[in-house]
Parts: C-alpha cells; sequence; structure tokens
C-alpha cells in the first residue's frame, strides 16, 4: 500500500537554487535499525541532556558548574602538590568523591528528574512503548545514561588527580593502583546513585519533589548516618565499646556504604569516626548491601514503568 | 490492515473488549464509541502492548502477541493526551522520535524536516514546544505518528481542544494522510460527523462489542437527510406546502423539519435515496416557479446507529451538540 504515492515529483536542481520546491511526500525506503538501536539512541540521548547538550542554555548552567565544581579541588591539589613536590597526594583517590559527595549528591538530585520525571509529566512515555523498545530497554538506557553520567562526573577529578601525580613525577605503580581502585569506587558509586535517584524520580512526577527527594535521601541520610556514629565513637572513647556499631550504622547511607566497601576492599582509608572501616567479614557485607540496593533499583523501575505503559 | 477475531480484554471489574471482531481495510477508518467504549484498549492490544483476554488481533498480518515490536516498528501512535516536553523544539523532539523508531541519525533529521513541512509547521519548528498553540501541538504529535513513513497510523482522538478552523485542517490533513502519503489511518473520534466526512470506512463500538461496521457511503446512503427551504411566489403563497404536496404526490415523504424552533417552520426534511432525489426536488421546486433557498445535507446522521443501543440517545445527543458547536464558529 506504501506504492501509490501520487505526488512523488523529482528536485530540479537547474535555475534559482533559492526557490522552494514542492516535493510532495517522499516514502521512506532506508533501514530501520530496530531495538538496539533505538535503545542506544535513548542512552546517547538521556546522556548528553544529563549535561544539558540539547536542551536550553538554562538547562546547562547547573550540569556544567557542579562539573566545575568537582573538578576544581584536584587540580587546586595537583598544583600544590606539583608546587611542593610533595611525596604524595593531598587526598586519596577513593577518598575524594566521599569529601565531595554533597556535589555528587546534588547533580543527581538536579539529573535523575530531568532524565526520567520529564517523561512521565509530559507523558511522554508512551511514545516510547508505542515503539520498538520494551520497558526494561527504557529501563536500561536511563540508568545506564544516569550511572555513565555520574560516572564521568566522578571519575574526571580522579583522571585530574593521577594526570597530575604523574606530571609531579610521584611513583608510578603506586599512583596507577590507587587510580584505578578509585575508578572501580566511583563506578560502584555512580551505579549506586544512579539507581537510587532514578527509583525516586519516577514515583515523583513533579520536579521540585523529585528534587527534594533525592536530596533527602543521600545527603539527610548520610548526615544522620554521620551523626550516629560520631555518638557512638563517643560514646566508645568513654568505654561503652561500641566500635561495632559504628559500621553497622554505616550500611544505612548511601556515601558511608560505597566508603565502607571500597575501605574493605579497595585500600581506602575509612572516613568513618576513628577512620577504621569495616573489615573483610563487615566489608563482604557492604559489597552485598551495595549490589542489592543496586538490583533493587532497577527491579523497582522495572516495577514501576511497566504500569505507565501507554 | 486490521484483523480481530473475537478479541476480548477483561479487567478484574470490566470488560474493555467483548469478543470483538472486525476487519479493517486500506484507507481512512473512523473507530467511533462513547468515552469508555474500549477504543484506546483495542489500540494497546492492535500495538502489541497488553495481551487479550482471549481472541486474537493481527496488524499488517502480524500477531499482536508476538510480533509487538516488529508491528510498532511500522506503525505510527499519536496519543489523545498532550504528549511533548515543553522545553525542547519540534524539530529536535521529532529527530529524537525518529531515531527510537530504528532511522539512522541523518535520515531522522531529513523526514524530520520533510514531516513537520507537511504538517504544517515552518520557522515555528525552531521554538521551544511549550510556546505553542493547542493546533501547532497536535501538528507535532500527528509529526511524531509519521516521521518513519509508517504504513498505517493510530490517531487517538485528533481533534480534540481545536477549534472550528483547527479541526477542518486537522481532518483535512488525516485525509491527505492516506491520499498523499499512502499511509492508512485509524482514527478514533466521539464526533460522529466528523469521521462522515473524512472516513472511508467508519466502525463504531459500543461497551467493548461491535455495534456496527461499514463504509461511510453506506452510512451516507441509507441516512443521508436533505433539508430544503424554498421562497413563497404569488402563485403559492405557502410554498413550502405546496413543495411538500408535489413531492407527496411522486411518492416521496417530507417531514416538518421544523422540530418545534421558531423561524424554522419553512424547512423540509426528506430522505435522499440517490442522485435522482436531488434532481426530482430540482425540477418539482422549478416547475412549481419557486426558488430555491437552500438544499443541504444534514450531518451526524451516523449517530442514528447509536438510538438502536442501550447509551444511545445520551450519544447521539453529545455529538449533535458537538456538532452543533462546530458549525457555530
Amino acid at each position: 500500500m506504501a506504492v501509490e504515492q501520487p505526488t512523488r515529483t523529482p528536485v530540479t536542481q537547474s535555475g534559482d537554487q533559492t526557490r522552494i520546491h514542492n516535493i510532495g511526500y517522499r516514502t521512506y525506503d532506508g533501514p530501520r535499525l530496530g531495538r538496539s538501536y533505538a535503545t542506544r539512541s535513548l542512552y546517547s540521548q538521556s546522556l548528553r541532556g544529563a549535561y544539558g547538550l540539547g536542551r536550553s542554555v538554562k538547562s546547562k548552567v547547573l550540569p556544567m558548574l557542579l562539573f566545575v565544581v568537582m573538578c576544581v579541588p584536584a587540580a587546586i591539589m595537583v598544583a600544590v602538590a606539583v608546587a611542593t613536590k610533595a611525596k604524595d597526594l593531598p587526598v586519596d583517590y577513593t577518598r575524594y568523591a566521599i569529601i565531595m559527595q554533597a556535589v555528587i549528591s546534588l547533580y543527581v538530585a538536579s539529573q535523575a528528574p530531568q532524565s526520567v520525571s520529564r517523561d512521565l509529566r509530559f507523558k511522554t512515555v508512551p511514545l516510547y512503548f508505542s515503539r520498538p523498545i520494551e520497558t526494561a530497554d527504557y529501563v536500561r538506557a536511563k540508568f545506564a545514561a544516569l550511572a555513565s553520567a555520574l560516572f564521568l562526573l566522578t571519575a574526571a577529578p580522579l583522571l585530574v588527580l593521577y594526570v597530575g601525580a604523574l606530571l609531579a613525577k610521584l611513583d608510578f605503580a603506586d599512583q596507577t593502583k590507587g587510580f584505578a581502585q578509585g575508578l572501580v569506587s566511583v563506578a560502584l558509586l555512580s551505579l549506586l546513585f544512579a539507581g537510587l535517584g532514578l527509583v525516586i524520580a519516577s514515583v515523583t512526577p513533579r520536579r521540585g519533589f523529585g528534587i527534594a527527594a533525592v536530596i533527602a535521601v543521600l545527603t539527610i541520610s548520610y548526615g544522620a548516618v554521620s551523626t550516629l556514629q560520631a555518638i557512638a565513637d563517643a560514646q566508645s572513647i568513654d568505654g561503652g565499646g561500641s566500635a561495632d556499631a559504628i559500621t553497622w550504622i554505616g550500611l544505612f547511607s548511601p556515601v558511608t556504604l560505597i566508603d565502607g566497601v571500597q575501605s574493605a576492599f579497595l585500600g581506602a582509608s575509612s572516613a568513618f569516626p576513628g577512620g577504621v572501616g569495616p573489615s573483610n567479614g563487615e566489608g563482604v557485607v557492604y559489597v552485598l548491601v551495595t549490589l542489592g540496593l543496586i538490583a533493587a533499583s532497577y527491579g523497582l523501575l522495572m516495577r514501576r514503568y511497566r504500569k505507565v505503559g501507554l | 490492515m486490521i484483523a480481530t477475531e473475537s478479541l476480548s480484554k477483561r479487567f478484574p471489574r470490566v470488560t474493555a473488549l467483548d469478543r470483538l471482531s472486525v476487519d479493517v481495510g486500506p484507507g481512512v477508518t473512523g473507530l467511533v464509541g462513547a468515552n469508555g467504549a474500549g477504543k484506546s484498549t483495542l489500540i494497546k492490544i492492535l500495538l502489541g502492548l497488553s495481551p487479550a483476554t482471549e481472541g486474537r488481533a493481527e496488524v499488517l498480518g502480524l500477531d499482536v502477541a508476538t510480533k509487538g515490536g516488529a508491528i510498532r516498528e511500522r506503525v505510527g501512535y499519536m496519543p489523545e493526551h498532550d504528549c511533548l516536553p515543553p522545553d525542547v523544539s519540534a524539530t529536535e523532539f521529532v529527530v529524537h522520535m525518529a531515531r527510537m523508531s530504528g532511522l539512522p541519525p541523518a535520515a531522522a533529521r531529513e523526514r524530520t524536516a520533510d514531516t513537520l513541512r507537511h504538517v504544517g509547521l515552518y520557522e515555528e519548528r525552531y521554538r521551544p514546544i511549550g510556546g505553542y498553540s493547542t493546533g501547532m501541538k497536535q501538528r507535532v504529535k500527528l509529526a511524531q505518528a509519521l516521521v518513519h513513513d509508517p504504513q498505517l497510523v493510530f490517531l487517538d482522538e485528533p481533534t480534540n481542544g481545536l477549534d472550528p478552523v483547527g479541526r477542518d485542517e486537522m481532518l483535512g490533513l488525516i485525509r491527505r494522510i492516506h491520499t498523499d502519503f499512502g499511509i492508512s489511518v485509524l482514527v478514533t473520534s466521539h464526533l460522529l460527523g466528523e469521521l462522515e466526512r473524512t472516513c472511508d470506512h467508519v466502525v463504531i463500538i459500543d461497551g467493548g462489542k461491535l455495534l456496527r461496521s461499514s463504509s461511510t457511503t453506506d452510512f451516507t446512503q441509507t441516512t443521508t437527510t436533505l433539508a430544503i427551504e424554498v421562497t413563497d411566489t404569488d402563485d403559492h403563497p405557502d410554498g413550502t406546502r405546496a413543495v411538500r404536496d408535489a413531492l407527496h404526490a411522486r411518492g416521496v415523504d417530507v417531514l416538518d423539519g421544523s422540530g418545534g424552533l421558531p423561524g424554522a417552520g419553512h424547512i423540509l426534511l426528506l430522505t435522499a435515496q440517490g442522485e435522482e432525489t436531488y434532481d426530482l426536488v430540482r425540477d418539482v421546486v422549478a416547475d412549481l416557479g419557486l426558488g430555491l433557498v437552500r438544499m443541504e445535507q444534514r450531518r451526524h446522521h451516523i449517530s442514528e446507529v447509536f438510538t438502536d443501543s442501550e447509551h444511545g440517545s445520551e450519544q447521539s445527543a453529545d455529538a449533535q451538540r458537538k456538532e452543533a458547536v462546530g458549525h457555530g464558529g
């Protein structure tokens, strides 16, 4: 039936080039690249969108600003290390993201709702699902896009540190190992934060609520856990002997969770009060909880979008 | 294009579709039904997004239960509700949607420019959608459904919220989708008069059941009503009555079209059997030496099929009211 094209007329190249020719409707006989291509397109569009690319100037400001804020301290540290001919960088690769957790949380809070709440609020989701992709493709593309955006945000300053460290002629093997451990740690952090952020954003179609909710979960939980840990630490100094409590409380906020995982397995020094992170046994629990949370986020997103449909 | 066979969809408390068997061929097909008649449920099943409780359905010869992805690649869908993000331009949005349908980047851009032009969006396509009028938004929604050159499009209430002029333009565009673009159309509406003008074929469902499926010409053949108004002359001080009597004499039943409305007493209604009825009226009026003030087709008569159903009177009243609004502007 696509064969009837009564108004197909060739474009005439002769004469005045500026004239607009009514060339009628042209059918499309080219390739249709299908589901996996569509998923990749959604991924790249979402990833670009997470830095405001392809969107209005206004929406570029915050993500770009946060990206710069993430990188500037690293650049300063490198400058100091090079200038003072220090033997080591002032901050561990693994510690950097923990120090900058507020910036990362802010980024997730601003971009997770941008990524999914808009589609829900403006009901664009049905348009996606009326195309070849399936629910799982949509969720995977969005999840991967935000996790990649976060990885860029957290890995870029580490790269600055690493390059700076090599310029300062610090020990190559040492630095490379630290850098690699840092990358693994921020990769895990990106997945965890992206998952939590998207789940929260996907149930709050209003962007404002989404932002507030993500900040609440990421930052307030960190504040609460840190406070509780400090109290537990103070008590253990008084002789209460509750160093264990510090460890277990740490499971209840995403930032301390990552901190626990990396101090147990990635050679990081813990940011917990007292500087003692979980032991290897406890670290396994941390890893399991982290992976469990990532998987649960994915599962919840799938459930959420199965309901949205058309 | 579309074939369903005792297709049923039951939810815990409602039966949305009840053993619906219908065949839809190429061309423009209207799907008519009141809100909740099962139109959207049917579209969802046809897109392969919602499994049928029983029965089967095919779109473009592909089974909806197993070939949903392949169907969605070849079919376009324009939802009833708003679905456009306000902060991107029409071009960007439609390009993205083209890529989501599997078009390579270069083809997506080219097709977007073409399609937006065909639906009548020009310079404004570079501005954010948030600033568009309802009519322009409807055009963008239509463009995203057509951008991948589907073989069939589902248009869900495309004239919703448009003013009479916008409505006519949209209906013209829908007609062109088939005649110029060669794409078949399934368009839903609860305004029957609209579909009479636009569609080749009309399917009416009510309460999830098929009420009627036939070509628009069938409807008009059996139901076209002519309204006639004539002048009075010295020979025939009551021209209306003279025409009525003359037509009666030739065996044509004529109704008084006043319907109790003031000033409408001069209008006669009769059922047109075909071309010859028009000729007969012309000849009768000419023989009597009267002036023919008006001879027009009364629309919204597809709605009469609803009078057979339970919700009939309500629905046809609603349709007539909307029709009146549509013509009032």
